[in-house]
């Protein structure tokens, strides 16, 4: 395990994309898993003015797949010959190899463009499972490499990968002087290339994606009181949406993107509204004297699923939107918060605490079963993947804050970290759109 | 109509003040002698006290050696209940807000790390906000004053156990201007 993990930073440090930015994030394999699928991703020929191709897209697939914790991909020292396509497979050996899967792949430069081929080989039945040939522009081929990861993915487990996607998280960094530097970050979901969008010497809280993935919505404390901004993450033009008396937080986008689930505590105590993106209008969703927080849609957009400590200590309710009828969901353990719910609406993760200590738990909505994921003392902030595989939260690892992924099933588990601070509250983007 | 109503109910205490604000102890710099109604206003010391008799009545704001140095609250783990053994403390900033109505104060509340930051920043409002009444009950005007909530983004201790936690949930009295 440990050969593996070392050839994996050798192969990261090769690709030649570590960037020196403040926090960048680094990927370690905690856990591995059993029955992971052979597959060898053959080196990509190149074609092109330059002597080396702007990037090792077999690398960042071999990546991808690898942290998926379903893969082995084979070491490239193992590999006996180099084919770039099908014509120039000899299977024999690479069944000797023990490999079951196979792919191999060319780019070529193209004017100011580039156009990447790869395709995927079934080794013991020698036939192509799919192959496609993808026109890209430079500052593009990472995440063409991530496409092609999603479709190996896709066809060999059945189901999407989520490797084209992206990851905002909020980070904290102490200045040499002493301050406290936050920011908001927007990163590829296996780490690279992190960009801060937004950069505050107050507190950042709550980044939540919008159903398209082209804007972030967060509570910035910039102008000493917590209010919800809303940013297009391309072009960095915000917009201050919400600034009552009171609590602005926890902001949720509805499922069609035109309304914003947030927390105002501007009649006393903090409830859930629905403000409307279209025409400003607030609608109150709930009216207690307990802390009413973090609402999260269904996707259908029929109801909100949010933390209430009405009953006491925090647990998990639904709400109707039509009806107004509430439901409380979570029966185990002593507190149970920050709801985050799969894409298709069936299973919720939440924070779980028992006797101080706070893990990542999945409930199943229509059995009631209850799974507790993780195993430190003070996970938070669950987010899941929008192929709804993967959780990526946040936990606390010798004095820092560090990302962390782990599969549904807990059986997977993924650590990423930043070189320098805290990072914490990630938020897994929807599909590209 | 209001506007007239709203200035005979200010001015009514102000004449029952007067009227009985020469009797009792009265601690230097806080008055003249008995009898007399004018106000010897010292460095600093500007008392209209509505309790004239309160025991926190002199204190000043500068002074580290006052009660009014303390102005941090300290809370049990979940909880926004105002414990005995700081109302005494609250007690004296209520006096001296009294004493200075045109003083304001925000009160920050604050949660330890666990558990989820929405949440957390809930909680300490509601912690502020339990200051905030104790502190009006007392005599402070809620005009004065403003609760905010910064939850578990602010620690002052970075810890992660009992005895840094506990120093983070707290409510801050943070006096403006000055």
């Amino acid at each position: 395990m440990r050969r593996l993990v070392k050839s994996l930073y050798v192969l990261m440090i090769g690709m030649g994309v570590w960037t020196d930015a403040d926090a960048a994030l680094t990927i370690e394999i905690t856990q591995g898993v059993e029955g992971a699928l052979p597959i060898a991703i053959v080196p990509f020929g190149w074609e092109g003015p330059s002597p080396q191709a702007p990037l090792d897209v077999a690398g960042v697939i071999a990546a991808d797949l690898y942290r998926s914790g379903r893969f082995s991909p084979l070491p490239e020292k193992d590999f006996l010959a180099k084919p770039q396509e099908g014509s120039q497979i000899n299977f024999t050996n690479w069944r000797i190899l023990g490999v079951e899967n196979l792919v191999v792949g060319r780019m070529r430069a193209a004017g100011s463009e580039y156009i990447v081929q790869f395709q995927l080989f079934d080794v013991f039945r020698t036939v192509q499972l799919t192959g496609y040939s993808i026109r890209s522009n430079e500052q593009d081929l990472r995440h063409t490499a991530h496409q092609i990861s999603d479709i190996i993915y896709e066809t060999l487990i059945g189901e999407p990968g989520a490797f084209a996607t992206r990851i905002a998280y909020v980070t904290e960094v102490k200045t040499p002087s002493g301050k406290q530097r936050y920011s908001l970050q927007v990163a590829d979901a296996d780490g690279f290339d992190p960009r801060p969008v937004l950069n505050s010497t107050q507190p950042l809280m709550s980044p939540s994606w919008s159903p398209d993935g082209s804007k972030l919505a967060y509570v910035s404390f910039e102008n000493g009181r917590p209010h919800i901004y809303i940013q297009d993450v391309r072009t960095g033009k915000r917009e201050l949406v919400s600034s009552q008396r009171g609590l602005n937080g926890a902001p949720a986008w509805s499922p069609d993107g035109k309304s914003l689930a947030l927390v105002l505590s501007k009649d006393g105590s903090p409830d859930i509204f629905v403000l409307s993106l279209i025409n400003n209008k607030l609608q109150r969703v709930t009216r207690s004297y307990a802390i009413d927080t973090e609402p999260v849609w269904m996707p259908d957009g029929s109801a909100i699923i949010f933390t209430s400590d009405r009953g006491g200590q925090p647990q998990i309710y639904r709400i109707d939107l039509s009806s107004g009828r509430e439901k409380r969901l979570t029966f185990e353990g002593a507190y149970n918060a920050r709801p985050s719910l799969s894409p298709d609406g069936r299973l919720l993760a939440m924070v779980h605490g028992n006797n101080g200590i706070y893990n990542i738990a999945v409930l199943e909505l229509d059995t009631g079963v209850l799974r507790v994921l993780t195993d430190a003392r003070l996970d938070e902030s669950p987010s899941f993947a929008p192929n709804g595989s993967m959780i990526i939260y946040a936990t606390e690892d010798r004095n820092r804050g560090v990302l962390q992924a782990v599969s549904v099933d807990g059986r997977v588990r993924q650590r990423l970290f930043l070189q320098q601070g805290d990072a914490r509250e990630p938020a897994w983007s929807p599909y590209d759109k | 109509m209001k506007i007239l109503s709203k200035v005979i109910i200010a001015v009514i205490p102000v004449i029952m003040l007067v009227a009985c604000g020469t009797t009792g102890d009265k601690k230097p710099g806080a008055g003249a002698g008995r009898g007399v109604t004018e106000v010897e206003v010292g460095e600093g010391a500007e008392s209209m006290g509505l309790d004239s008799g309160s025991e926190f009545a002199g204190e000043r704001l500068d002074d580290p050696a006052s009660i009014l140095a303390k102005r941090v609250i300290y809370f049990d783990f979940d909880r926004s209940e105002v414990k005995e053994e700081f109302r005494n403390i609250i007690k004296a900033h209520a006096t001296y807000l009294a004493n200075h109505p045109r003083v304001s104060a925000v009160l920050e509340g604050h949660a330890d790390e666990r558990g989820s930051r929405e949440y957390n920043i809930g909680l300490g409002e509601r912690r502020a906000n339990a200051v905030l009444r104790f502190l009006s009950l007392q005599g402070a005007s809620s005009s004065q004053l403003e609760a905010i909530s910064y939850g578990e983004e602010r620690p002052v201790a970075f810890g992660h156990d009992e005895s840094s936690w506990q120093l983070n949930r707290r409510v801050e009295i943070v006096y403006q201007g000055n």
